[in-house]
């Protein structure tokens, strides 16, 4: 439809700035990464990012799209970047490759491309390939500073791992509370990556490129439930702060969760479509045999989206009070 | 003053207002144009109707024309001159179509009439309510805010009103009309408020002013001061601060129901430009034949504001302001947040025109592609409403309008705020006007339909109820037939044609299919051998230009016996999808009925049938077989039926006739027993 009336003023955003401010967001978290575990990922990164882009012009110029104006919006570039970022650093080169193609052609283009998908391409990528290369995609890299001639190992436990083995042994959290991987609060390298995701999570809030419910709702959720058992029994339930930093929480909290296609839109389905998540996140890391559960509760409540949009919509200007929704 | 408590309202936007560009010059008092161009319809609500004829010659502040019902409001003459045309004319108006106009060349003179239509009233206080809105209604007040709604309705609100608020926001950008009139001719607009304090019987007047007005905001505060009822409150700059709905919120806290008006809440909102035009009405007798306009824009060399005579054309006042720096890229009247796009600015000013806008080239938004929507929620969070627009557009888009007026579609205010911060460039408000509109004309085309259906059904049912008057009665006579050939196995040969019998030895199975029309018809038959024969016809036979409405299914269906059984069923239906249909059979036996019907006498006089129409039988050995031929037509309708008991099949067909010319088709079917 072309536009024929109101408003006419210029417009500022697109989506293109959109994904662009997503894309800056994500630079400290990545230079920090680099600098404690190698320059591994950005293999991942150009790999992953270079196929999405690829096969989404490729895509689009099937469908008959207007190519410049669908790569513009680099939305394809930020799936990669993100599915990249979930790979293990050190996973063959065919994984972020595989695992871009299914990102944009299941995850994105069989709905409709940009805008239609009602899940998360990145990490239905990311699922698909944990299932079906369980080996190579939890196998992640050891810490090796670039500062440290020599690495300690090529791979290593991450702390989430850790823990599970450990509780599983019948060890307490106390006890293994000192091991190497647990690092200073919940994994050693790790937790300083998770406070960079959370500093360009904070830049994009400011940026209003996110909007604070889906994070807030999210690290909430999984806050409270770790708190609640952390309560019960410290030594066999970890702590809010451990679940916080550990993992994918807060790259899941900033970047993934608030994918805004796939995700709840209204105010408060927002936030309680973030609580959901940060619980069934938490639930998975306790009871399930997965290594993290991010990418699953994103997209067991990008399932659910419409319908919390449906029951949570807002009250509408001059509307009742308690009014029927719908 | 006092610090007033404001409320604020949800969501809105701070917008590049470009306002400065028109404040730089006080009001100028634009001169007669050679033309004046006069809609008679400027205002909401019905036209008026023309009192003057071509050739008249017309004096300034002769009524043009009259209201024509009640919301309606008259047109006077701007200037003295005369009436060179009454015709359609393109008006500004968003449909961008044509309506009536009166045309006046003007003479120069601007002569007034010699006495004014009505007393200038000296004092005021003096007139009743009933007397002031009588006045305002003959001066042809229309809301000079936008939307021109006629004045004197809202004056006369017929309940008692808390707080009359004038909406001095003028939150569109580029538009500063209201904002020179309030820092000038404050004076005139307490004045006009004291007048419609009176007319609605309010305690107290707000006016709400942005906050980036101080110098209206002085000059009103500086008059207000002789008036303890009156009070100016400045209230935040932020777009669409000026929507009555929001400037309510913002000042008293309360939000106008959904599908209400403020008088629901005790309120009354009018423009400042309102309060001034009541003002000269009353005291001055002055009928609405000027107002503010912001001539502006990048395209105009000296954006500015005029004092211009309604019906002036829009090129006249853009030649007044310095005429154009550059061709305008896009000419808008109103405001570039929910003013409508120009054809031409050949237009004419009418009582809602506020702002003539003539933007340059790239000034306003190109006509880009819209990306998808990412649901990224921008939209919500500024929607002065609380709407979802995000999924107002997918309902819209989708053509799932009900879904879309569900999720409060009609108390969107079209504000643009949404579209504004799109970052995928859709023009979202333009979804929502096409939604809109296509509710209402989807709601006036179920009216008429629902109209229809009633008046149909209603002579459905009569024509049903004589039907079965006559019915009744032909089977009364049948009865008493029937008791006289008792027990007598012998088939009756019809006596017109198109009767077939068929009788089978063993487990006989017989068709007929008996059809008839006047003008060929078919009549298809089917015999089985063994024990099963079915046949059936149907013949329908139509009215051509009832066909299309009609529209009953052509011929009905079959079934099949199981064991030695058929059955058949003709089904002939009516014009009018009436005939019911039936077969059931017990054991072996199968029955058919068909009922066709009449249609009314004038209808078919011409058509045929033998007069008596056909009865078929079927008789079998053994077993009894008896037949049961019902015949009914008015004037030539068969209706065969026949059942039998052992292993006969009876087809019975049902042929209708129909006017002669008219008819349509024959269906014959002869379904096949797998068997």
């Amino acid at each position: 439809m072309k536009r024929l009336s109101s408003p006419f003023l210029p417009i500022a955003p697109s989506v293109a700035g959109v994904m662009r401010d997503v894309l800056i967001a994500l630079v400290p978290g990545i230079a920090v990464y680099v600098l404690l575990f190698g320059p591994g990922v950005l293999l991942n990164i150009v790999l992953a990012a270079t196929t999405c882009v690829l096969v989404e012009a490729l895509v689009l110029r099937w469908r008959g799209k207007p190519l410049g104006l669908f790569l513009r919006d680099s939305s394809a570039l930020v799936t990669g970047v993100l599915l990249a970022l979930a790979l293990p650093a050190i996973a063959p080169w065919w994984v972020a490759v595989v695992g871009a193609l299914i990102a944009m052609l299941l995850g994105k283009h069989v709905y409709g491309g940009l805008g239609y998908n009602p899940f998360n391409p990145a990490m239905v990528a990311y699922v698909v390939l944990l299932i079906s290369f369980p080996v190579q995609m939890t196998a992640w890299p050891g810490l090796q500073p670039l500062w440290q001639a020599a690495p300690d190992a090529l791979s290593g436990a991450t702390a989430l791992d850790h823990v599970r083995t450990q509780l599983g042994l019948q060890r307490t959290l106390s006890e293994i509370g000192s091991d190497a991987p647990l690092g200073l609060v919940a994994g050693a390298g790790w937790e300083w990556i998770a406070l960079a995701w959370l500093g360009g999570g904070l830049f994009m809030l400011a940026r209003k490129t996110i909007r604070w419910q889906i994070p807030v709702g999210l690290l909430l959720g999984i806050g409270l439930i770790s708190l609640l058992f952390w309560a019960y029994d410290g030594d066999r339930y970890a702590s809010p702060l451990f679940h916080w930093f550990s993992g994918a929480t807060l790259l899941g909290a900033f970047f993934i969760a608030t994918d805004p296609v796939s995700a709840a839109t209204t105010p408060r389905g927002r936030l309680l479509y973030g609580f959901a998540i940060g619980v069934v996140i938490y639930v998975i890391r306790t009871w399930g045999g997965y290594p993290d559960g991010v990418a699953f509760a994103v997209l067991l409540l990008n399932i659910c989206a419409p319908t919390i949009d449906r029951y949570t919509q807002p009250r509408v200007y001059g509307q009742r009070r308690g009014a029927p929704d719908a | 003053m006092s610090l007033m408590k404001l409320f604020g309202f949800r969501g809105g936007l701070h917008l590049d207002y470009r306002k400065a560009l028109s404040t730089q010059q006080p009001i100028r008092v634009a001169p007669v144009p050679p033309q004046l161009i006069l809609p008679l319809s400027q205002h909401a609500g019905a036209p008026a109707k023309p009192v003057v004829k071509v050739g008249d010659r017309v004096l300034r502040g002769q009524t043009l024309a009259q209201p024509d019902g009640y919301v309606s409001v008259p047109v006077h003459a701007s200037s003295s001159g005369t009436v060179v045309a009454i015709e359609p004319r393109p008006i500004p108006h968003v449909s961008g179509l044509m309506a009536p106009c009166i045309v006046i060349d003007t003479d120069g003179l601007d002569q007034a009439l010699p006495e004014p239509e009505w007393t200038p009233v000296e004092d005021v206080q003096a007139l009743s309510p009933q007397a002031l809105r009588d006045l305002v209604r003959r001066a042809g007040i229309a809301g000079l805010g936008g939307a021109g709604f006629p004045s004197f309705i809202k004056l006369s609100p017929g309940r008692p009103v808390e707080t009359l608020i004038i909406n001095g926001a003028e939150c569109e950008p580029y538009i500063t009309c209201d904002q020179l009139l309030m820092a000038e001719r404050a004076d005139e607009i307490v004045s006009g408020v004291q007048v419609i304090l009176q007319a609605i019987g309010a305690p107290h007047c707000i006016i709400g002013i942005e906050d980036n007005k101080p110098a209206a905001i002085a000059a009103l505060r500086q008059a207000a001061q002789r008036d303890a009822r009156i009070r100016v409150a400045v209230v935040p700059t932020r777009y669409p601060q000026g929507g009555e709905k929001q400037l309510i919120q913002a000042l008293t806290g309360l939000e106008v129901p959904s599908e209400g008006l403020p008088l629901d809440i005790g309120l009354v909102v009018h423009n400042p430009g309102t309060a001034r035009a009541v003002w000269r009405a009353v005291r001055y007798a002055e009928p609405l034949i000027s107002r503010i306009v912001t001539v502006t824009g990048g395209a105009v060399a000296q954006p500015q504001n005029f004092e211009a005579r309604i019906g002036t054309p829009m090129r006249f006042l853009i030649d007044l302001a310095g005429g154009y720096v550059q061709a305008p890229g896009r000419l808008l009247m109103g405001g570039p947040m929910m003013g409508f796009a120009l054809p031409s600015d050949t237009l004419p000013l009418i009582k809602s025109t506020n702002c003539v806008l003539a933007a340059a080239p790239g000034e306003l938004r190109p006509d880009d592609d819209a990306m998808p929507c990412i649901r990224c929620g921008a939209c919500q969070e500024v929607c002065p409403i609380n709407l979802l627009p995000q999924q107002l557009y997918w309902h819209a888009r989708g053509k799932e309008y009900e879904q879309a007026r569900e999720l409060n579609l009609f108390d969107c205010i079209e504000c643009g705020c949404c579209a504004q911060v799109c970052p995928s460039h859709i023009p979202l408000v333009q979804y929502y006007r096409h939604a809109k509109t296509e509710i209402w004309a989807g709601d006036r085309d179920q009216r008429k339909a629902d109209l229809a259906r009633e008046r149909h059904e209603a002579r459905q049912a009569r024509i049903e109820r004589e039907e079965r008057e006559k019915e009744e009665a032909r089977a009364r006579k049948k009865a008493q037939l029937a008791a006289r050939k008792a027990e007598t196995p012998t088939a009756e040969a019809p006596p017109a044609a198109a009767g077939a019998a068929a009788a089978g030895s063993d487990p006989v199975a017989a068709a007929i299919a008996a059809a008839r029309a006047k003008k060929a018809q078919a009549a298809p038959s089917a015999n089985a051998d063994d024990p099963v024969a079915r046949a059936m016809a149907a013949a329908q036979a139509r009215k051509a230009e009832r066909e299309a409405g009609s529209a009953s299914p052509a011929a009905p269906a079959t079934t099949g016996g199981d064991d030695p059984v058929t059955r058949a069923i003709a089904a002939a239906q009516a014009k009018k999808a009436q005939a019911a249909p039936s077969a059931g059979a017990d054991d072996p036996v199968a029955r058919a009925m068909a009922a066709a019907q009449a249609r009314k006498a004038e209808r078919q006089a011409g058509s045929a049938g033998p007069a008596a129409a056909a009865a078929p039988t079927a008789a079998t050995d053994d077993p009894v077989a008896r037949a049961i031929a019902a015949a009914q037509a008015k004037k030539a309708q068969a209706a065969p039926a026949a059942g039998a008991d052992d292993a006969v099949a009876l087809a019975i067909a049902a042929a209708k006739a129909r006017k002669a010319a008219r008819d349509e088709a024959v269906i014959g079917k002869d379904p096949t027993d797998p068997t």
